[in-house]
């Protein structure tokens, strides 16, 4: 098992190089910097503008900056906005309970409904139940996000009212973070009503951030379940005279998952994808909004020090996937 | 009254180019005890049958019989909450691919404590004592080891030991065994198979064997029925059968065991393939390969009395003769005609 591993923490060295040079270049091809967007609309002379560059180390050639950075990664230093001058792990740390709390509200969601949504859809394979599941999640998978967030805003927001547009929690509660999950602090907040408050500001983000997984999700447990259901020990389950709901929920649903946990691991990189349009959608103080924000500033230490975390997790989950994946597969545990 | 008796049997499948008849009007009984064997080329619907009988055949499959019956109970007329509670107790099956009948994700122990948590109702402590009972019966050398483990850490024969013991978790009284040697080492064919039959005499159950090879047939069964493309063409008891085969697709089969191949000097096959959905033939099933074939039997086919072993065919072999035959050369001349 540690030599398990070790063997993906190997792997990962080539990776985390080959992201730090894109999140290094990717900022800088934007036109502008980060002295010319903090003048804003002010005429700045050429002298302030290389005296600035200067200060903020930026007129140094690029590989040293490069290497300056790398150097500070493996230190475990994130570097320190340019615009705050607050060490960005420290924002990271302090945003990121927000967007965790609405991935993993997401994925918990995509997770709940998807698997049984396709079972039900493979147990009962064509009929009307597996062509609408099939339908939505097709839709589902293809709808642009934005557009959909939007679409509810208007529905839900606008139309009923029944939801809140932007932010976390209604301005009318206030208590200090303690786990940074919203849901949780509010309440052990004891604050009646905060919790219900915190409920209402979550569900669109949630359901516009689970939509894709959800329908990918489906999908995948669909075909797994049709391949698995045709096994000869799904017969062997069967011949013992089972019952439909072991031998559909024991015997081939877990054979089915093996592939669906790849697949949900996958979505990590989804969600965080999806976080930051969602986030930007819903002005969620999460770490994809912070990213989306930084770039426009050309924050250019909060862009790539954010980027790198946010690296660092999605492969982080990727290795919790795969020792999962030796928990339900025992031809890989042994 | 025969344990499982079967009148005039017939499952078609649903499949992309219209219906497709895998078995045709079989009808079979087993008594209690007995050892029956299904022989048959492939393709000719031995384990479709008796996939029928255990209903664990798929949605696309229609099922129609006279009668299907296990201990006198009608199991068409049963719910499958009733069926469910007969299957994998009383009728047990093992399959010919041992290997893939075990989940993959589940030990051993798990997979045998559940019939005999279902059907038998044991607790933890007394199911894991029966499971250990079971494979040392089956001859599975430290059996409380092998509870723990998974089906990919064991050997093809040890996989068809632990479905054996699966199988006989509930005392069966019929066990149906679909070719459970094909898929084994030579070696291990023979053990399993003597397994098979002493753990038949044993507990005195019946015996379904389904197999294509004659040579099984001989060393085990007690009465034969032989399939052609979804039709019983013969059924008797082995002695008689491996002595006087009344059908000639019993009597190719028959030659073309290697003991009997030696006249001639070569190892006789039936020319030609078993008639799938789309060249079934008129008449007679085995005119396209029967040797003794006619017009008549391009046409029509009697079924001949039991006395010459419900043979269908409209020339029965007695002694290897075939009875009121017009004689090769009338055939021909009939065919030309
Ligand atoms: N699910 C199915 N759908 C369509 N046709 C099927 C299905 N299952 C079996 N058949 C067809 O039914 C026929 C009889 O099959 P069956 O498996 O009973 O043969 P068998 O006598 O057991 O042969 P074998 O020795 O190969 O096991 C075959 O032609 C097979 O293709
Ligand atoms: S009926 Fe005719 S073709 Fe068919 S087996 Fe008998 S002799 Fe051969
Ligand atoms: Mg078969």
């Amino acid at each position: 098992m540690l030599r398990f591993i070790l063997g993906r923490l190997a792997v990962l060295i080539p990776t985390f190089v080959g992201v730090s040079i894109i999140a290094f270049s990717f900022i800088r091809l934007l036109p502008g910097d980060p002295v010319m967007l903090m003048s804003g609309e002010r005429v700045m002379s050429p002298e302030r503008h290389a005296e600035l560059m200067h200060q903020l180390g930026l007129d140094r050639p690029l590989y040293i900056q490069y290497f300056d950075y790398l150097g500070g990664l493996v230190t475990g230093d994130f570097g320190s906005s340019i615009v705050t001058k607050r060490p960005v792990l420290v924002d990271f740390m302090q945003l990121f309970p927000a967007t965790l709390e609405l991935s993993l509200c997401a994925i918990i969601l995509a997770i709940c409904l998807g698997i049984p949504a396709g079972v039900l859809a493979a147990v009962k394979r064509g009929s009307w139940l597996d062509q609408t599941v099939m339908g939505a999640a097709l839709v589902g998978y293809s709808m642009p996000i934005f557009w959909w967030g939007l679409l509810l805003i208007i529905f839900f927001s606008g139309y009923l009212g029944w939801t809140p547009v932007s932010g976390r929690i209604s301005l009318m509660y206030f208590f200090p973070p303690v786990t940074g999950f919203m849901l949780i602090d509010s309440l052990l907040s004891g604050q009646a009503g905060a919790f219900k408050s915190a409920l209402t500001y979550l569900i669109l983000p949630t359901i516009v951030l689970a939509t894709i997984p959800l329908a990918v999700i489906a999908r995948q447990t669909r075909s797994a379940m049709l391949e698995v259901l045709g096994e000869d020990y799904v017969r062997t389950a069967r011949s013992k005279g089972l019952s439909p709901f072991r031998i559909v929920g024991i015997h081939a649903l877990r054979n089915a998952m093996i592939p669906v946990i790849t697949t949900i691991g996958l979505q990590v990189g989804v969600l965080l994808a999806g976080a930051i349009l969602t986030e930007t959608i819903f002005s969620w103080p999460g770490i994809g909004k912070w990213m989306v924000d930084s770039v426009f500033k050309r924050d250019y230490a909060v862009v790539q020090g954010g980027l790198m975390l946010i690296a660092g997790i999605i492969m982080l989950v990727n290795l919790v996937v795969d020792l999962t994946y030796g928990l339900v597969n025992p031809r890989i545990r042994h | 009254m025969s344990l499982l008796e079967i009148k005039n049997l017939t499952v078609e499948f649903e499949t992309s180019s219209g219906l497709f008849r895998a078995v045709d009007g079989v009808s079979l009984s087993c008594d209690k005890g007995e050892i029956l064997s299904i022989v048959g080329e492939s393709g000719s619907g031995k384990s479709v049958s008796m996939l029928a009988v255990m209903g664990l055949l798929p949605w696309t499959a229609k099922i129609t019989a006279d009668r299907m019956a296990f201990d006198g109970k009608d199991l068409l007329k049963m719910s499958p909450r009733q069926r469910r509670k007969i299957i994998g107790k009383d009728i047990a099956m093992i399959f010919q691919e041992p290997m893939s009948s075990l989940n993959p994700c589940f030990t051993v122990g798990y997979q045998l404590g559940e019939t005999l948590r279902f059907h038998m109702g044991l607790g933890r402590a007394a199911r894991r004592q029966r499971s250990i009972e079971l494979l040392r019966l089956v001859g599975i050398p430290a059996p409380e080891d092998r509870l723990s483990n998974y089906p990919h850490q064991m050997s093809g024969g040890m996989s068809q030991r632990v479905m054996i013991a699966m199988a006989l978790a509930c005392n069966p009284k019929l066990l149906i065994a679909d070719e459970p040697t094909t898929a084994l080492d030579v070696t291990i064919q023979a053990q399993i198979l003597d397994l098979l039959v002493r753990l038949q005499k044993e507990h005195g159950m019946a015996l379904v064997l389904i197999t294509h090879d004659m040579g099984v047939v001989a060393e085990t069964a007690e009465r034969v029925q032989v399939q052609y493309a979804g039709q019983k063409v013969e059924e008797q008891p082995v002695k008689e059968l491996f002595r006087d085969p009344h059908h000639p697709y019993t009597a190719a089969l028959l030659s073309s065991l290697p003991e009997r191949a030696t006249v001639g000097g070569r190892l006789p096959s039936i020319p030609g393939v078993v008639p799938g959905q789309h060249d079934r033939p008129t008449g007679c099933l085995f005119s396209p390969r029967c040797t003794f074939a006619t017009d008549l039997c391009r046409r029509s086919v009697t079924l001949q009395p039991p006395s010459l072993g419900s043979a269908l065919c409209n020339y029965p072999l007695v002694g290897g003769v075939p009875q009121n035959h017009p004689g090769k050369t009338a055939a021909l001349a009939e065919e030309r005609a």
